[in-house]
């Protein structure tokens, strides 16, 4: 990682100085040590810049220079409408955090099942810390991670969800983020410690969203723990407003023969960095990566996978779909480690991108190291338009030109849809994204335009 | 009035012109069809009367039922009652066959002012044409035409014509690439569809479609423009001889 000298890393000293003094926890030695660690990483590092080879294709200047509040302690007032659209028919548990920090008054667990308990993650600090000090930080890496090492520094709130052994919960928990700035420039940490023993099934969803415009920074990780044999599904939707910052870690471990699920729905935001971080620790694993980004306007979408093959026998499966509309750009990132005794590996990766005007922009770029010798590593990109023979057909039948698109947009996206469970979560992407959509049908390409395939279909 | 009428329809594909001056009627209730060697246009003409945008009218006038057809966007051409059988049906992942059907008839009726359907009362409606086609109705929830067979494109073509019941259909070599037992369900749809409202253009390489679907008058089409027409003996008439003596005769002219 490169430093830069005229960075400027005062304004977070200051922040930590005052979340020093006031912190829940700030008296537990583990946490505390785990913070000023996080924060000593972070000082030492800086921010990362396009000179870094992660970070290539994301300029994250506007973040650096920006002077961000971490949130104060002022009741922040929701409507209830929007409170009420922000729901998952037919989920287990819905934990709001307004500006950080969890909202008890907006949340509601309902009957959970025997062996599964949710909370707030600041809860556990302040009356069971023990419990989550052999998890917490000792997944998401502060070391290679400058976003990671400052949200360590920050940790206090947010989720904990704990699955016991053999305990199988259909319903999703759903861990909504609503961020809603003043006049200060906005930062919030979420931190969330998602544990499932083994032999356990259930769904998390991670969404963000906001609340009016405003400068506001969401940088949240997720440690997310499944144990052998579990079954996790995992979802990330973003969705706040179009100039927001969100930048996003869910780093997941696995054990044997454990199966896990990361889906991703990237909608909104300004500039988003998607890191998901799967390691397969165990033999026999399986991971699939699914994601979706639609962006328009002057959207940046930075998608960065890094799937670790640290066990033999496990697959992992990553199919990511871009939509980029406007001055849209979108980043794909698909790193493929595999370490020297992951024999046996099966990896596959495919992005597929959709570029809707002349002025949106899609990086995509595989990375695939590979220490073992008996793997299958596949990965493959393809860029496109709208294919005009198809729209042509849909309007010979009589389907206007912006509801051809619609259903062409929907298509290419559904097949990110259909990779998820069937279940209430993806009853509600499905809406998200359908709604999501509407606007985008209006743009019409000029005619002519739309042959331009580029495949890149590689075999290591 | 007649049903279409093309008069002196030059058409260019990427700066070639492709059409070179086409004269043609359909009266209400009639069956044309069109023969002629490959490249010699029938497809261009099939998909400007479709209101394919990349192709290029440079002269001349199309009327659909009195309405410049060449004024239209494709899906108003489609509501006014033109429907295209393609050649080569688009195959389109993610979109299932049944609901692309549903859109396709809603945006129809909607055009026309009627109650759009849903999914309940579009069950039986279009249960019926699929029988009278013989087609599978785990068809239905595959997407459009993706791993179609060629036989099962074509005749998914036919169905949705039979669906949408349009004023004029045009078969663009509906017949290519079907089994003999296909060739016979798919010509018993189209002539389910005959009627004296009804008006058909049948693009076909071979006399053995036209056994089942009997036109009324046979086109040849040369290198863009008609160079003959006549009765249903003249499909026999090539079928015999080739296209070879007609090319020399209108070399000739
Ligand atoms: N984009 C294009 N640029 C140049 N020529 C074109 C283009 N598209 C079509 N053509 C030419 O137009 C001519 C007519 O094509 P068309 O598809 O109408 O023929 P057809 O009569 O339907 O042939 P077939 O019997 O093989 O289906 C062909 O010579 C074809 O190569
Ligand atoms: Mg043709």
């Amino acid at each position: 990682m490169v430093t830069t000298s005229t960075q400027d890393l005062g304004i977070h000293l200051q922040n930590f100085t005052d979340f020093q003094r006031r912190a829940a926890g700030r008296n537990v030695p583990w946490l505390r040590k785990l913070r000023e660690d996080a924060f000593a990483r972070f000082a030492e590092v800086g921010f990362p810049t396009t000179r870094d080879e992660d970070w290539r294709f994301t300029n994250i200047t506007p973040i650096v220079r920006t002077q961000f509040r971490l949130p104060g302690t002022a009741l922040v007032q929701l409507p209830p409408a929007e409170l009420k659209s922000w729901n998952i028919e037919g989920s287990a548990a819905r934990l709001v955090f307004v500006n950080g920090r969890y909202a008890p008054e907006l949340s509601r667990i309902a009957a959970l099942p025997k062996g599964m308990a949710v909370s707030s993650l600041r809860e556990q600090i302040e009356g069971n810390s023990d419990q989550i000090s052999k998890q917490l930080g000792h997944y998401a890496d502060t070391q290679r991670d400058a976003f990671v090492a400052l949200n360590t520094a920050f940790v206090e709130d947010g989720a904990y969800v704990h699955v016991k052994r053999g305990v199988v919960a259909e319903a999703p928990i759903h861990l909504l983020f609503v961020s809603s700035s003043d006049h200060t420039a906005l930062l919030t940490h979420p931190r969330n410690l998602v544990v499932f023993e083994d032999q356990s099934q259930g769904t998390v969803v991670e969404e963000y969203v906001s609340l009016g415009g405003g400068m506001m920074f969401s940088n949240g990780v997720t440690e997310l723990v499944a144990g052998d044999d579990a079954h996790v599904s995992h979802y990330m939707i973003e969705r706040e407003h179009k100039e927001a910052f969100n930048v996003s870690t869910l780093r997941i471990q696995q054990g044997r023969t454990a199966s896990v699920a990361s889906h991703s729905f990237l909608l909104g935001g300004g500039l988003v960095r998607n890191n998901v971080h799967p390691v397969l620790a165990g033999e026999g694993g399986e991971c699939l990566i699914n994601g979706l980004f639609v962006g328009s306007g002057k959207q940046h979408l930075d998608n960065y996978m890094h799937v670790e093959h640290a066990s033999p026998h496990c697959a992992s499966r990553q199919f990511y779909n871009g939509i980029l509309d406007d001055k849209a750009h979108g980043v794909f990132h698909g790193r493929i480690v595999v370490h020297k005794d992951a024999q046996k590996t099966d990896a596959k990766q495919t992005n597929r991108n959709l570029l809707l005007s002349d002025d949106a922009q899609i990086d995509t770029k595989p990375q695939l190291e590979i220490y073992a010798d008996d793997v299958k590593c596949t990965h493959g990109a393809t860029i496109g338009q709208i294919d005009e023979n198809a729209l042509f057909y849909l309007r010979s039948r009589g389907m206007s030109e912006a509801e051809a698109r619609r259903l062409l947009l929907l298509a290419f996206a559904s097949e990110c849809v259909e990779r998820m469970r069937p279940g209430a979560a993806q009853i509600y992407v499905e809406q998200l994204i359908q709604e999501h959509l509407l606007p985008f049908r209006e743009h019409s390409r000029h005619a002519g335009v739309g042959t331009g395939e580029r495949n890149v279909e590689e075999v290591g | 009035m007649s049903l279409l009428e093309i008069k002196n329809l030059h058409v260019n594909v990427d700066g070639h012109e492709i059409l070179k001056g086409i004269d043609l009627t359909i009266n209400p209730g009639e069956v044309h069809s069109i023969m002629g060697p490959n490249g010699s246009g029938k497809s261009t003409l099939a998909q400007v009367l479709a209101r394919r945008d990349a192709y290029h009218v440079i002269k001349g006038s199309v009327s659909f039922n009195g309405k410049d057809l060449l004024e239209m966007k494709p899906e108003e051409a489609a509501c006014e009652g033109v429907f295209l059988a393609f050649q080569y049906p688009v195959e389109i992942p993610g979109i299932s066959n049944a609901y692309f059907l549903r859109s396709a008839l809603n945006a129809q009726r909607k055009f026309r002012g009627e109650e759009e359907m849903d999914a309940m009362d579009f069950l039986p409606f279009f249960r019926d044409k699929l029988k009278l086609l013989e087609m599978d109705e785990k068809l239905m929830n595959r997407s459009l035409n993706e791993g179609f067979s060629g036989g099962e494109k074509k005749r998914n073509e036919v169905l949705q014509m039979s669906i949408l019941q349009p004023r004029l259909a045009v078969l663009d070599e509906t017949d290519s690439g079907l089994d003999i037992d296909a060739l016979r369900i798919v010509a018993n749809g189209v002539n389910a569809l005959r009627s004296p409202e009804r008006g058909f253009l049948v693009v076909t390489h071979y006399q053995r479609l036209l056994n089942y679907i009997k036109p009324d008058f046979v086109h040849v089409l040369v290198d863009g423009r008609i160079v003959r027409s006549g009765g249903p003996e003249l499909a026999l008439e090539l079928e015999d001889k080739g296209y070879g003596w007609i090319e020399q005769e209108a070399a000739a002219v």
